[in-house]
């Protein structure tokens, strides 16, 4: 038993000294973002009878329901941790996610368990050693947010319960992550397994917290059980518990399919394909697209279903937004124009253009992934010219998001239509309105990658910058200019609002621009091997 | 016969290390060139900078009479490239990347293709990520073999291919070499090396340190002869004959170090003593690798290393 655990202590300490910095640095920002958005919330609300009032607001209004759930209570601790609930659980949950992933399955593709494996390591030990540092982590994460709330003289308890909420997100997530890199052979494919139970959590999620009658069903979502700790509010210490029980069941499943498997593959076995290749793979646009068309599909059905799911939600939100002092209250809350419905829609939609940019950015991120592992030699040792490579990953990534802004406006017209006045007509302009943003994000992946390739993943750190820049931004009273630095803060607010015209076609230039002089540096640089 | 890789004063620094020091290479048409060094001297290096994947920081590089750094695609339709760590996407089958980079080259020769399959003994309906790393390099070499190219660039392509397999592609090099093509050969595997090329340049640190026919580069080092002889020589005696470096009694047989060149005359010298049996063995291409190495081979042997710690 203890042998198939040798070399644990070890694997851990290896995976602790690559990642300390990345671990560090993400996990001290998640507890600045819980004790800023703390802080900034109590001095706006002195007292719990003035935070009364604006968090009634906050709780009756359905787009943010959809997006942070509830509002654990109506006081000012309640208001001002209810964005960290989800953005800190979304967050534990990535990071576990990336950590086993990372020290699981990406190894084993490269290869680098064989030199490992070789050595006096257990068959057991890299999934514990990956699944340890993942619940450090989280744990870590946990404990920091909990402490940084200290200083703003909450509740004690509600910061622990903080914790806890995060808490129970990376657990869990870990978990999922520990099964699905047993599931498939690639890291690509593994990646889609977990990352697709997390958004169907959130889509369960979501649809739940709003809806009528059908409340109970987000305790099927892990998500919803970190949600319903509601620190602040009811301060369930105790859904803790569930969540190891969860966990631990999860460990125990992929510890199964660990044993039932050979290193380097899935549990699904890899079949023989053609010996020869179709008609089309024979470019490098064609090549790419052989790549990338898997995980399109993969995306296009989760925005289908997403844009739906949304959309559905139309005949709830108009319902709470009946009466018209409400609808003016909540107009002004959230700055935008047009009816209620349409607002909600304009948050949704941004909401969905963020996870389109993500898209964009793993996609381009093929760039680097193929340069590193040197099938970009190969490929550029053929007529084929630097640029036109180059051009044909950048064009799925451009492309695609495109698509897949399309995909979910339709979808969420489509199902919105159906019940309200708001369908295609409008849901569709506004998706695609999001796409300057989304096409900077994946201008600056290119960027990155031409001028500073080792460093092209940090396209991931700027998404994130811009997406705590427009979640908490305002709250932090940061100027204007630094807001400004997120793309997503210049788009107009479609539907039924301004559509920023001189906005959209800045951040075009700018995405043009960005492209450009990444494909420049590209051209100019040295092939890394 | 013209010139298809011409390098003068070639130099490449990553960071702080110097991996090419003025490297000077000339491969002609039609040649197989033999490109000798240990790990880390600069092959590989060499190569990319051939390939335009890398820019020299110095020297010129000519290519087919152009520039690879300023004219890669058009230079890329008349090449095609073996790396020596081939990485193949874990997705695609072996059959259908040999289809791709054949096509990404501008066609393959299909009746080729079939041979080298069936020489190689490849499975073309495996996927990427279930080939060993001999078969990696297989679909590569069948990849490159295969198409309609004058020069093949092939850098270290036997490595983790076994025996039998690295027979075959000597076979098929000399075919190569039959059909008119020229081959860039880099590898650190002398035999392979005597077995296919012509021309060879070794290469040291990054510079060359040596660069001729095999046949001339024999010449400049020496043969060892070895006789038994009907009436005794005395090896002080033969040690005076021009051309001998050495000589040794070896129980009843003399043996020589002769310049090669001087082989003919020492021969004709033995025989004025009645030769009985007579071996002479030209120097291999170990012997000229580890002439321009032998300072490198003072590093501590393991057993030395052991006996110390």
């Amino acid at each position: 038993m203890t042998s198939t655990f040798a070399g644990t202590a070890a694997l851990l300490r290896l995976g602790w000294r690559r990642d300390r910095w990345i671990i560090t640095a993400a996990v001290l920002t998640m507890a600045a973002t819980a004790y800023g958005s703390m802080a900034a919330t109590l001095d706006l609300y002195p007292d719990d009878t003035l935070a009364a009032a604006g968090a009634r607001v906050m709780a009756e209004n359905p787009s943010v329901t959809a997006l942070y759930g509830p509002l654990p209570s109506l006081t000012a601790a309640g208001v001002g941790v209810l964005k960290t609930i989800m953005m800190g659980s979304l967050f534990a949950a990535f990071l576990a996610f990336a950590l086993v992933r990372r020290h699981t399955r990406t190894e084993e593709e490269e290869g680098r368990f064989e030199l490992v494996g070789g050595g006096v390591v257990g068959r057991r030990a890299p999934l514990a050693a990956a699944v340890c540092l993942a619940l450090l982590s989280v744990l870590a994460t946990g404990v920091l947010c909990a402490l940084a709330l200290l200083p703003t003289g909450v509740d004690p308890v509600g910061a622990v319960a903080l914790g806890v909420t995060i808490l129970v997100a990376g657990l869990v997530m870990a978990g999922i992550t520990a099964v699905a890199v047993q599931l498939t052979a690639t890291t690509r494919g593994a990646g889609g397994i977990a990352l697709a139970a997390l958004g169907l959590a959130f889509v369960v999620r979501a649809g739940a917290d709003t809806s009528e009658r059908g409340q109970d069903l987000v305790y099927a979502s892990f998500l919803g059980w970190a949600e319903r700790v509601s620190p602040f509010g009811d301060n369930r210490l105790w859904m803790v518990v569930p969540a190891v029980a969860l966990t631990a069941l999860l460990l125990v499943a992929a510890d199964a399919l660990l044993q039932r498997r050979d290193l380097g593959a899935g549990l699904w076995a890899a079949r023989p394909g053609p010996a020869r290749a179709s008609a089309r793979l024979g470019t490098p646009f064609g090549l790419a697209w052989r790549l990338q068309r898997g995980a399109l599909l993969g995306w296009t059905i989760a925005y289908a279903v997403l844009g739906s799911v949304v959309g559905s939600l139309a005949s709830s939100v108009a319902d709470i937004a009946s009466s018209p002092g409400m609808e003016q209250m909540l107009r002004k809350m959230s700055g935008g124009q047009g009816s209620i419905l349409e607002v909600f829609f304009g948050t949704e939609l941004r909401f969905m253009a963020i996870g389109v940019a993500a898209f964009g950015i793993t996609t381009a991120l093929r760039l680097h992934s193929e340069e590193n592992a040197g099938r970009a030699e190969v490929v550029l040792a053929t007529r084929v010219s630097r640029w036109r490579w180059l051009a044909s990953h950048v064009v799925i990534a451009m492309g695609g998001a495109l698509w897949l802004l399309l995909v979910g406006g339709a979808s969420a017209g489509a199902s919105a239509g159906a019940v309200s006045s708001t369908g295609v007509g409008e849901l569709l302009p506004a998706a695609l309105a999001t796409a300057p943003a989304v096409l900077v994000c994946v201008g600056l992946t290119v960027t990155l990658f031409g001028l500073v390739p080792r460093l092209t993943p940090l396209a991931w750190a700027l998404l994130a910058a811009f997406v705590l820049l427009g979640e908490f931004g305002a709250l932090l009273e940061l100027p204007a200019w630094v807001m400004g630095l997120s793309p997503f803060d210049h788009l107009g607010s479609l539907p039924g609002g301004d559509a920023n015209p001189a906005g959209l076609v800045g951040l075009l230039a700018v995405a043009t621009a960005v492209t450009a002089v990444g494909a420049l540096a590209f051209r100019r640089r040295d092939i890394a091997t | 016969m013209t010139t298809v890789i011409e390098t003068r004063g070639l130099r490449k620094t990553f960071g702080a290390t110097v991996a090419l020091d003025s490297l000077d290479l000339t491969v002609r048409e039609g040649e197989v060139h033999g490109f000798l060094g240990p790990n880390g001297s600069g092959k590989s290096t060499t190569i990319r900078v051939l390939l335009g994947l890398l820019r020299a920081d110095d020297g010129s590089v000519s290519l087919l009479g152009r520039d690879p750094w300023t004219d890669a695609t058009e230079l890329h339709r008349q090449l095609a490239y073996v790396p020596g760590d081939v990485a193949l996407w874990p997705n695609l089958t072996g059959g259908e990347v040999i289809d791709l980079l054949g096509r990404l080259r501008g066609g393959i020769d299909e009746r080729k293709r079939v041979a080298l399959l069936e020489a190689f003994e490849l499975d073309p309906t495996k996927k990427g990520r279930s080939y060993s790393k001999g078969n990696r390099q297989k679909v590569a070499l069948v990849a490159a073999l295969a198409s309609d190219v004058p020069l093949l660039i092939l850098d270290e392509p036997t490595s983790g291919l076994d025996p039998l397999m690295e027979k075959v592609f000597e076979d098929w090099v000399a075919q190569a070499r039959q059909e008119g093509r020229t081959v860039l050969l880099s590898s650190h595997i002398l035999s392979e090396v005597e077995a296919t090329a012509d021309h060879v340049s070794i290469v040291r640190a990054g510079r060359i340190v040596d660069s001729g026919s095999l046949t001339d580069l024999r010449h400049l080092t020496r043969s060892s002869v070895e006789a038994t002889l009907a009436r005794p020589l005395a090896p002080s005696e033969a040690e005076r004959w021009p051309g001998v470096h050495s000589a040794r009694q070896d129980h009843d047989r003399v043996v020589l170090s002769v310049d090669t060149s001087a082989v003919g005359d020492v021969v004709g010298r033995l025989g004025t003593h009645g030769i009985e049996a007579l071996t002479c063995q030209p120097p291999t291409l170990e012997e000229l690798f580890l002439s321009q190495y032998r300072d490198e081979l003072t590093a501590p042997r393991p057993d030395e290393q052991a006996v110390v710690g």
